[in-house]
């Protein structure tokens, strides 16, 4: 068993482990997974919240630790960290594509001008793709979510707020 | 009174104005004016909630008596709550909540700012999380203000109407005493008077684009920090408590 336990195949283990609230994309992609550390047969497994109050992180972790029980991985604790604090820079791109696939407008790079400036950024519909989109309300389904709709398909959809 | 003791008595009250609010904004569920609002204020009441729990994991970490946050927040008594009365008001009509959620982010906002330059590496660490998403609550506060003040006649009269009644608890935003006193010597907790500058400069800029008037500075609401609170906060509790009273230690 202790052949197995390196780091690279926590992480391979742990990419099954989804977001429950969008189970298309890892733990890994939406980047709350930070760290993980393996000492003699313990694994430390360290994870950040994207809201403070994202219910989504307590389930995460019991996934986490379902997920190395069912590889025996038995020794675990997840510790959980707040600093540095979450951005959406650390959605992988390929978590990004994921989003959108899933119905999703991926947030900006919060690097844009527009994200500092306060203003609306352009938001492309991720069903129909196009660029005339209007913000519905600057909240939505779920913390990390505003509600936005196509003024060309007219279909409503989340985007993932830049934070 | 020690470093311990003061910052303890600091993270409650840091904790203890999110919980309240929190609580507050979740009454709303289900009786926002739109769909929308109403998942907004859920929402906010969420963020909330999140940094009332990381002050009071903290507190109870701090003072050591293996209090986790759950105790503090279901198991203390009205007297014991530390929150300002500006959080504890009812609810009023949409424009009184938003009104008392712009006052609150006005403040919020510069404080934690200040805070992200915390000696202490947790008060400092949960800071900076918050700051994102107060910058987003301060954002869209301002923007209904905004909107109420330079909207309809009514929308004009009610937004005036709710300053004008939640002014008199802005005071207490900015009051301190020794446990304030005694964690700025030591860099913990920065000073009030940047944090009431920036304030004023937020609702005068907000409030002038909102043709609204910002009431005069007059009689100031004081009390809430020691446990001294209106009539409506044991109510709240009576409420908020309720389960974890009669059924104690219950989970699911």
């Amino acid at each position: 068993m202790t052949a197995e336990l390196t780091r690279e195949h926590i992480f391979s283990l742990l990419e099954n482990v989804k977001d429950p609230e969008v189970p298309v994309i890892s733990v890994r992609e939406l980047g709350v997974l930070r760290d993980v550390e393996v000492s003699d047969d313990k694994v430390l497994v360290t994870i950040t919240p994207t809201y403070t109050g994202c219910p989504a992180l307590d389930m995460m972790r019991e996934d986490i630790l379902a997920e190395l029980h069912k590889a025996g991985i038995t020794n675990v604790e997840v510790k959980q960290t707040l600093s540095p604090a979450w951005t959406t820079d650390w959605i992988s791109e390929e978590g990004k594509r994921k989003l959108k696939e899933y119905g999703i407008a991926p947030p900006e790079k919060t690097a844009d001008i527009r994200a500092l400036k306060g203003e609306l950024p352009v938001v492309e519909c991720p069903q129909c793709g196009s660029k005339e989109t209007v913000m519905v309300s600057a909240f939505g389904s779920t913390a990390c979510k505003a509600l936005w709709k196509c003024k060309s398909c007219l279909e409503p959809f989340d985007q993932f707020k830049c934070l | 009174m020690t470093q311990q003791e003061a910052l303890f008595s600091y993270c409650l009250r840091r904790g203890d104005d999110n919980l309240i609010l929190s609580h507050r904004l979740g009454e709303w569920c289900g009786h926002g004016p739109q769909l929308e609002e109403d998942i907004a204020l859920t929402n906010r009441a969420l963020d909330l909630i999140g940094q009332a729990r990381n002050y009071l994991q903290y507190a109870g970490t701090v003072e050591g008596k293996q209090r986790s946050e759950d105790d503090l927040a279901y198991l203390r008594a009205e007297r014991q709550f530390v929150n300002v009365k500006l959080v504890e008001m009812p609810n009023g009509d949409y424009a009184h909540t938003i009104a008392r959620c712009f006052l609150y982010d006005a403040w919020h906002l510069p404080l934690q700012q200040a805070l992200m330059n915390s000696a202490d590496e947790q008060l400092a660490a949960i800071a900076a999380k918050a700051v994102k998403e107060i910058t987003y609550q301060l954002k869209t506060s301002g923007d209904w203000m905004i909107r109420f003040g330079d909207g309809t006649e009514e929308s004009h009269r009610r937004a005036q109407t709710a300053l004008d009644e939640l002014w008199s608890y802005t005071g207490e935003l900015f009051a301190t005493n020794e446990v304030e006193a005694l964690l700025v010597k030591a860099g913990i907790v920065p000073e009030m008077a940047p944090i009431k500058a920036a304030f004023d400069a937020t609702v005068n800029a907000v409030l002038a684009e909102a043709t609204l008037k910002r009431p005069p500075d007059g009689f100031m609401m004081s009390g809430g920090r020691q446990g001294k609170h209106s009539e409506h906060l044991g109510f709240l509790l009576a409420e908020m408590q309720y389960l974890q009273r009669a059924y104690p230690g219950a989970t699911w």
